[in-house]
């Protein structure tokens, strides 16, 4: 592993609506190695792709990052002019998303799409550009590459949508990808051969991955450490074994239990009772302590600070399993 | 035997009932209730929708509420500004009452859209009920002829037919139906042709439903909406073409007034006396507005996309 | 691509032989005789059969259609009754002159709608959206031809900026094209008007749409400035629709441009058709129908080519 590539310090972003403030993300602090995978885990509406989003200053109005730090390579992300991140964007740092159908602009050829990336970072020639996506089309193991080139995103099967997103991401040759949820929308056998390609992409680029997914079985096969997130917060983080193998955190342990397991088919299974909180009403102290079976009043009460627990591990909870 | 059978009968009427009892609970409320609460959330709809209650209620209203008659004029008094005594719009050209012939007029003008859309929208929804339902050769035959009235520009359409056919409110009226019907036809096509291949259409026909039901419970509804909604667009586009064919002299003949003729009538004065033709001007432009403002507020409350 | 093209041509041609038909009956559907509109009061009943026979107006519905046709290919429309020329002398000039009106307004429609449609559908809740969204919505709801008189009352016979009627000057020597332009700026307005406000929510409306689409947020995220995606992704995906209800406007324009030419004394086909109707001259009124429609069917059919070169997804259907 390298030294920190993206340090994120208690990140907060909010969604300013007509009449109430959804509190999307609240004091999320992780950072991410060269070489590294970190994986973001969490239900739905966590707070994970606001957060990654925030990252690349994409948060769509109303919503704006209110405080915090985050460096990449060392310069404050929030200090920087619209025009700087344009620049980082894409080059720097880049953006695979859920959808892939949706985030492939229809009107264009699938060889334009990547080329433009190089056309305006690289100021390659249309020709070079051309020649360049072929390659990257053949490093995320898409067949007959100089075929696909004229491609329309709706011509192609889910599974090679979402290599060409890859593609594109790799274009400029970015430290940091990060990447929202990527593979949820296609079928088991194309997850696991894109998780492959992102592993052997990391070991021949050796660039940093921040990967979301609320998946276990994904962070499991495919990160290095996983941070976990709840309503906004971060719950717990650590190396991945140690993680999944002895959580340290009510919520962790919850979301494993919750996991079918092979081998024992007469095990019920076992779902968190309750919803996550409300963004815009979230109640003092710690989030997850109305579903939390361990909860006291001191968990409601104050806020829970993150504490660390060695081995790089960290946890917010007052009664920790062991 | 018996009392095994008695008791399983009873079992089973209690749990229908108990699961009737709960599905009760998750009943929502009816289709108005919903559509009206996102309606009324929309206040410039709202505006608008009362704005032509009131104009069509003052209109039909007329013979009641009229000052006067809208074809005597008096002379001494002709061209006379906004707010001559007793004459709070004031006179027009040859000395008649502005406000009673914007009331008289309001009735045909009103009518000269309402009606033909009325008419065109119940034998588009038969058409297009049919076509769509049946499809195959039915579909061809009612969507092709129509198509070789869609292939006219509508404006030079309606000229021509009603011109064809003489002057006389009647006709205007017939010859606006006709121009119309190709397109209300083809938005109530389009809407059977969508639901018909909805699952829960499926879902009805393979739990055994009649043609006949799915056509009126389940196509016909979802065909209305859009109709309702297209329609409303449509009476304002009316009331302008109405207008600009009564300036043509093909509606209703004078001394009756109408809102186009009031406009017309008033261009030789527009120096002198603008409100002769900007009051009947002004009242088109605000009623046309409301009901184009009305059918998008339709459009946003029926939209079950936009709903909560 | 080229079958799209024969598929959409071949489906013409039905709807053009429908039109023809359309165009047929309405004359045929008039109230009273026409012979005897002819020959007037002098009509006895010997000379209404000969006159008959001699127009061929003895023989069945079918024949009679393609006889007509059969000339109508040819060209030939038939004799004006009001003033005794060749219709077909009557109405192409007063077509091109349509078509020139019609160009103008287009014109208009497009930068004026495009324009303030862009300008709008980017910048939501700015005081220019509201503001054009408000105008947009009076004057799409504002009758043509009160329009038309108003400016012509008020710019061009109480200001004098333009002039009031006609498409040249008569004391001119020569028709100049400025003279044209001159004489087209306030019919090219009022024709223009609806159409441009229509067309202006309209592209507002499509760009409001593509802006929020996932592949913009996917675009930024690869470093492209904002006016790189509008410019040249968001008008690729927010242009088909818009050039579609372009087509349909054109067909607007050339029925609405009616009202303009009648206010404005523009001597078109719509001009034409008001003053033929009015006389009851049907022969020219046929013909100025049939040749205009026949028009919009092939702008239409242009749109749809337009459309299906630049929307790959269409041209499956």
């Amino acid at each position: 592993m390298g030294e920190a590539l993206l340090e994120v310090d208690d990140l907060h972003t909010h969604f300013h609506l007509k009449n109430k403030v959804v509190r999307a993300v609240n004091g999320v602090s992780f950072s991410v190695r060269r070489g590294e995978i970190v994986g973001i885990a969490g239900e739905s509406g966590a707070g994970k792709s606001v957060a990654c989003l925030s990252i690349l200053r994409l948060v769509p109005y109303p919503g704006r990052i209110e405080r915090g730090r985050i460096l990449l390579t060392g310069q404050d992300l929030l200090r920087k002019s619209e025009r700087q991140m344009r620049e980082l964007r894409g080059q720097t740092v880049s953006m695979v998303f859920e959808d892939p159908l949706n985030s492939l602009d229809p009107a264009f050829r699938v060889g334009d799409l990547i080329s433009e990336a190089l056309i305006l970072h690289k100021a390659l020639s249309k020709r070079e550009a051309r020649r360049k996506a072929s390659d990257l089309l053949r490093l995320v193991g898409i067949p007959d590459p100089e075929g696909r080139l004229d491609n329309y995103a709706h011509e192609l099967s889910g599974g090679m949508q979402q290599r060409v997103m890859i593609a594109i991401a790799l274009s400029c040759d970015p430290a940091l990808l990060i990447a929202d949820n990527p593979t949820t929308a296609l079928d088991v056998t194309i997850q696991i051969q894109i998780l492959d390609l992102v592993k052997q992409l990391r070991d021949r680029l050796g660039m940093g991955v921040l990967w979301i997914t609320h998946d276990l079985g994904v962070v499991a096969k495919l990160c290095d450490r996983v941070v976990i997130m709840y309503a906004g917060e971060v719950m717990e983080q650590g190396d991945v074994y140690g993680v999944l193998k002895r959580p340290r955190h009510p919520y962790t342990r919850r979301l494993i239990d919750a996991l079918p397991k092979l081998g024992r088919p007469e095990q019920r299974l076992m779902p968190i009772e309750g919803r996550p909180p409300d963004p815009a009403n979230l109640p003092a102290g710690c989030p997850f302590a109305p579903r939390c079976y361990k909860a006291r009043p001191e968990c409601e009460a104050h806020d829970v600070p993150l504490m660390g627990a060695g081995d790089g591990r960290a946890v917010r909870c007052l009664f920790p399993e062991d | 035997m018996s009392v095994v059978n008695a008791r399983l009968k009873e079992r089973a009427t209690q749990t229908t009932a108990a699961v009737a009892a709960e599905a009760s609970m998750f009943r929502r409320p009816s289709e108005w209730r919903i559509f009206w609460e996102a309606f009324s959330q929309d206040r410039l709809a709202l505006a608008a929708a009362a704005l032509i209650g009131f104009v069509c209620l003052a209109a039909a209203l007329a013979p009641v509420l009229s000052p006067y008659d809208p074809t005597v004029g008096d002379n001494s008094l002709r061209l006379a500004p906004l707010g001559t005594a007793g004459h709070v719009l004031g006179l027009d050209g040859q000395g008649r009452d502005i406000l009673s012939r914007l009331l008289w007029g309001g009735r045909v003008s009103l009518a000269i859209a309402l009606l033909p859309v009325a008419v065109a929208s119940l034998i588009s929804v038969f058409l297009g009920l049919v076509a769509g339902f049946f499809g195959g050769k039915v579909d061809m035959l009612i969507m092709r002829t129509l198509d070789v009235f869609f292939a006219f520009p509508a404006v030079l359409l309606a000229v021509a037919i009603a011109g064809v056919l003489g002057p006389g409110m009647l006709n205007v009226m017939l010859s606006i139906t006709i121009v119309l019907i190709p397109y209300i036809s083809r938005v109530a096509y389009m809407a059977t042709v969508t639901v018909k291949n909805e699952l829960f259409v499926d879902q009805a026909r393979v739990s055994g439903a009649r043609p006949r039901q799915i056509l009126f419970h389940h196509i016909l509804p979802n065909t209305l909406s859009p109709v309702i909604v297209y329609g409303s667009t449509l009476v304002g586009i009316m009331i302008v073409l109405g207008a600009g064919l009564s300036f043509l002299g093909l509606g209703i003949t004078p001394p009756k007034p109408d809102w186009g003729i009031m406009c017309a009538d008033g261009r030789n004065f527009l120096l002198v006396a603008p409100h002769v033709s900007a009051v009947p001007g002004v009242m088109l432009i605000l009623v046309a507005m409301s009901f184009n403002i009305v059918g998008d507020g339709l459009r946003d409350a029926l939209d079950p996309k936009l709903r909560r | 691509m080229l079958k799209f093209l024969v598929y959409r041509v071949a489906t013409i041609v039905p709807v053009l032989f429908g039109v023809s038909i359309v165009v047929f009956l309405m004359m045929k559907l008039i109230p009273g005789d026409p012979v005897e509109a002819i020959l007037g009061p002098a009509a006895t009943t010997e000379k209404i059969e000969i006159v008959r026979k001699s127009l061929g107006l003895d023989r069945p519905f079918y024949v009679q259609y393609l006889r007509w046709l059969w000339k109508v290919v040819q060209g030939d429309f038939g004799t004006s009754i009001a003033v005794n020329v060749p219709v077909a002398q009557l109405v192409w000039p007063k077509f091109w002159n349509t078509v020139l009106l019609t160009a103008g307004s287009l014109v208009i429609c497009i930068v004026v709608g495009l324009g303030v449609g862009i300008i709008s559908g980017t910048r939501q809740y700015s005081w220019f959206d509201r503001l054009s969204m408000s105008l947009t919505l009076v004057v799409a709801n504002t009758p043509a031809f009160w329009l038309g008189l108003i400016l012509m009352v008020v710019l061009a016979l109480y200001l004098g900026w333009f002039p009031a009627t006609g498409m040249y000057s008569m004391r001119a020597a020569e028709k100049t094209w400025g003279d044209l332009i001159h004489h087209m700026v306030l019919p090219a307005i009022t024709t223009a008007s609806v159409s441009a406000a229509i067309i202006a929510r309209l592209v507002r409306s499509s760009f409001l749409d593509v802006v929020r689409k996932h592949y913009i947020t996917a675009l930024r995220a690869k470093g492209l400035s904002e006016r790189d995606i509008i410019l040249r992704h968001g008008m690729k995906n927010a242009l088909p629709p818009i050039i579609n209800i372009v087509g349909l406007q054109v067909g607007y324009l050339m029925g609405g441009a009616l009202f303009t030419e009648v206010v404005f004394s523009w001597p078109g086909i719509g001009l034409q058709i008001y003053s033929s109707i009015v006389a009851r001259d049907l022969p020219v009124v046929q013909a100025a129908v049939l040749v205009t429609t026949f028009v919009f069917v092939l702008v239409n059919l242009g749109t749809d080519v337009v459309v299906a070169a630049l929307d790959p997804r269409i041209r499956r259907a």
